[in-house]
């Protein structure tokens, strides 16, 4: 079994290494920064959600190294594909946070919906797994035309089970994609946990039966989760093909803001995995390198938060979207017949009321959610 | 569990009435088993299937791995050996990756085993709008199964008929897709009859998967609607009476494969016009169908064309456009209306 990478410490018995090469101080700063970002995004969109300012909202709370410490290693060029769970990466890459609340928020359209051209982010992927095949067609059709861009792709523990992943691995060996495969291991599929998944002793090691690589690296270590995508990318690009990369850490949070994980786990476990986290100890690894001091973090932070005020009055400056919002990018080509019918037959009654986010966990007898979603 | 099991209440909700006919048909027959993914430990995420881990084991009610095709194909392969597994969808979109399962093998598995292997397996599929959830949590497929000769489709919309349904499905020998309207999940309680739901054995459950319902009496216009629907047109034709003095004769699907042709062609005969409702979107849906077979059957008793008030034939919308896309009240007194003035 490959070893955990680990690089950063936690300032106790865990010691530091050396941080790697690649990765001057402004590096470390900017990486520190899209952490806080995406940290700041998340406990927002979560407040945002128990105030009924947004829908249901799947968090990521402790995952930050895994979405920005991987961000961090592609070049400007590489496409990334991410799942719900990575639904903020794209701010990071140019995509409008007030775009991804507004996804939230339960609108499409140019409101919440985002060409993936722009900035080389893949839509929000809600179905498990079926935006791995589209990571490797994209790095195929790159190595096909002879471009230098590759793709890297998130998912979950869970997501190994479904085919998807199995075809996407063996197309992206066949071809010799450059893909990254980076699964988040956060060891739990809503209450599912990972030695109910699979009986294979680690993810990494399903990379074998595919002849590609399969590392293993502390998901709550940006640094060392930078490294091994770095890595990987370089090889891929080299022509040495694909590699799957199995982020080890622990979902410390609820599934989604429905969820309850006290009626399947024992909350002991996560307060363990918690003192992990990722931006508590990045900070203070930075701190020990003294690269960073309470006067810039507080200014890290400061203008996270403004970033994200900002968002949130974007936002909810957007006025309802008309009926108009469902017929529109169904096609691409021009309207069928019967668009133009179907708004005629919605012009024709009165229009409902705004539909708005249900809201903080409901009275069990108000929707129709679950205890566990 | 931090709730008690919700199997012995008299007044039940949906989801209650579900669960207490999977308590029944577990109890009553030790072939069934109940897979899905997160179905066991805690009872699935809308809680149909809660309290059966703890009643009936970890060998008949099973956390899977997270693979709708396994889970599909694997429940046929038990099926085959003889057992009666009642699989979970956790959410309608996510029937996708087990299509190819389900259209290739549980639908033909008869078929191709001269009848003697049919597999007797029911795929439960909570589905369709109106909950505020992110995309592909409100999708209603249902007409790709319709489509997919083979299966059975059915979807209650009381919780008396769900919890007979539940039953007479897992007693039914062939495939049956079970959507569950899950708008309406919690929307109201009934009393649940004391006696177990289950058939004789004689074909008294499986009646509840080939005949629709009159869910309200009149004379005047013919309403099929099916699911989370079907209350809206409850609502609608109190409207047309109020307001119009029309009485329309309410029939509620149950069963979209096979629909219930006497039931059909009875009412839009007896009303001279019809209508049909659903919140799927509208080209080659179950609307289609049903106006269809009027046509086809009793064409000259209609005094009008038959409507359709359905959703569109667009991706369902992102939630804060929902209540635009999906039948209103409003939508079906004006789709009513149309065939009226005709
Ligand atoms: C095809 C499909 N099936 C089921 C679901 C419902 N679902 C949403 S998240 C989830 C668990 C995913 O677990 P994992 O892959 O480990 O990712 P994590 O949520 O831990 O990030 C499930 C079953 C889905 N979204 N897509
Ligand atoms: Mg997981």
């Amino acid at each position: 079994m490959s070893e955990i990478l680990r690089i950063i410490g936690n300032g106790e018995d865990l010691d530091d290494r050396e941080v790697p090469d690649g990765l001057a101080e402004k590096d470390l700063v900017e990486l520190f920064r899209g952490l806080v970002l995406l940290r700041t995004f998340d406990e927002r969109a979560v407040a945002l959600q128990r105030q009924g300012r947004i829908g249901t909202y799947a968090l990521y709370w402790g995952e930050e190294a895994t979405q920005a410490g991987a961000l961090y290693a592609c070049e400007d060029g590489d496409w990334v594909f991410p799942s719900y769970r990575q639904n903020a990466i794209g701010i990071l890459r140019g995509v409008a946070p007030s775009t991804v609340l507004a996804w939230w928020r339960g609108y499409g359209g140019t409101h919440g919906f985002w060409n993936p051209r722009d900035h080389r982010v893949g839509p929000i992927c809600v179905p498990i797994a079926t935006h791995l095949p589209h990571a490797v067609g994209v790095s195929w059709a790159a190595k096909i035309r002879k471009d230098r861009a590759s793709a890297l792709t998130w998912f979950g523990d869970g997501a190994t089970s479904e085919g998807d992943f199995h075809e996407a691995m063996n197309f992206a060996s066949v071809f010799k994609t450059s893909t990254v495969f980076f699964c988040v291991n956060n060891q739990w599929a809503i209450s599912t946990p990972i030695s109910r998944q699979m009986a294979s002793e680690t993810i990494a090691q399903k990379a074998v039966a595919y002849g590609m690589p399969g590392v293993r690296v502390d998901g709550f270590d940006p640094l060392a989760c930078w490294k091994v995508t770095r890595d990987a990318l370089e090889r891929g690009r080299d022509g040495g093909g694909p590699t799957l990369i199995e982020a080890y850490c622990y979902r410390i949070m609820p599934h989604g803001t429905a969820d309850d994980p006290r009626l399947y786990r024992d909350e002991s476990e996560t307060e363990r995995w918690k003192k992990l986290e990722p931006v508590g100890r990045m900070g203070s690894f930075l701190r020990r390198l003294t690269i960073l001091d309470d006067t810039k973090e507080e200014e890290i932070r400061a203008e996270a938060k403004e970033t994200i005020a900002q968002a949130v009055r974007d936002m909810e400056a957007i006025a309802h979207p008309g009926q108009e919002i469902l017929f529109e990018h169904v096609y691409r080509s021009g309207r069928p017949w019967n668009f133009d019918e179907a708004l005629d037959e919605l012009g024709s009654v009165e229009r409902p009321a705004e539909v708005k986010p249900l809201g903080p966990p409901t009275s069990p007898g108000a929707g129709a959610e679950g205890k566990t979603q | 569990m931090t709730e008690p099991s919700v199997a012995l209440a008299t007044k039940a909700n949906m989801v209650e009435a579900l669960n207490r006919g999977l308590h029944e048909a577990m109890a009553a027959d030790d072939r069934v088993v109940v897979l899905g993914e997160d179905v066991a430990k805690t009872g699935g995420v809308f809680r149909v299937t809660a309290g059966l881990l703890d009643r009936f084991g970890e060998e008949r009610v099973v956390d899977t791995p997270l693979a709708e095709a396994g889970i599909v194909g694997t429940a046929i392969g038990m099926a085959v050996y003889g057992l009666l597994p009642v699989v979970e969808i956790q959410f309608d979109s996510f029937v996708y990756p087990g299509f190819e399962q389900i259209a290739v093998h549980a639908a033909r598995y008869a078929w191709r085993t001269k009848g003697e292997v049919p597999a007797s397996i029911v795929i439960r599929i909570p589905y369709g709008g109106g909950v505020r959830m992110p995309e592909l949590h409100s999708d209603s497929p249902e007409a790709l199964f319709v489509h997919t000769p083979g299966l059975k489709v059915v979807c209650p919309s009381t919780p008396q008929d769900a919890r007979a349904m539940i039953v007479a499905a897992i007693q039914d020998p062939d495939p049956v897709i079970f959507m569950e309207p899950k708008r309406i999940y919690r929307a109201g309680r009934q009393e649940l009859p004391d006696e177990p739901a289950l058939g004789d054995g004689n074909g008294t459950g499986t009646k509840h998967l080939s005949t629709a319902r009159r869910a309200r009496e009149g004379d005047d216009l013919a309403i099929f609607s099916y699911g989370a629907t079907v209350p809206l047109v409850l609502d609608a034709a109190e409207r047309l009476s109020l307001e119009l003095g029309v009485e329309a004769l309410v029939v509620d699907l149950r069963t979209l494969y096979p629909l219930d042709v006497e039931a059909i062609t009875g009412a839009a005969a007896h009303c001279g016009r019809a209508l049909v409702v659903h919140e799927a979107p509208r080209s080659a849906g179950i609307g289609a169908e049903v106006s269809s077979l009027i046509h086809e059957r009793v064409m000259l008793d209609l005094e009008a064309p038959v409507g359709r008030v359905t959703g569109y034939d667009a991706p369902f919308p992102q939630f804060a456009n929902e209540d635009d896309y999906l039948p209103s009240v409003d939508r079906i007194f004006a789709g009513a209306k149309k065939v009226l003035d005709f």
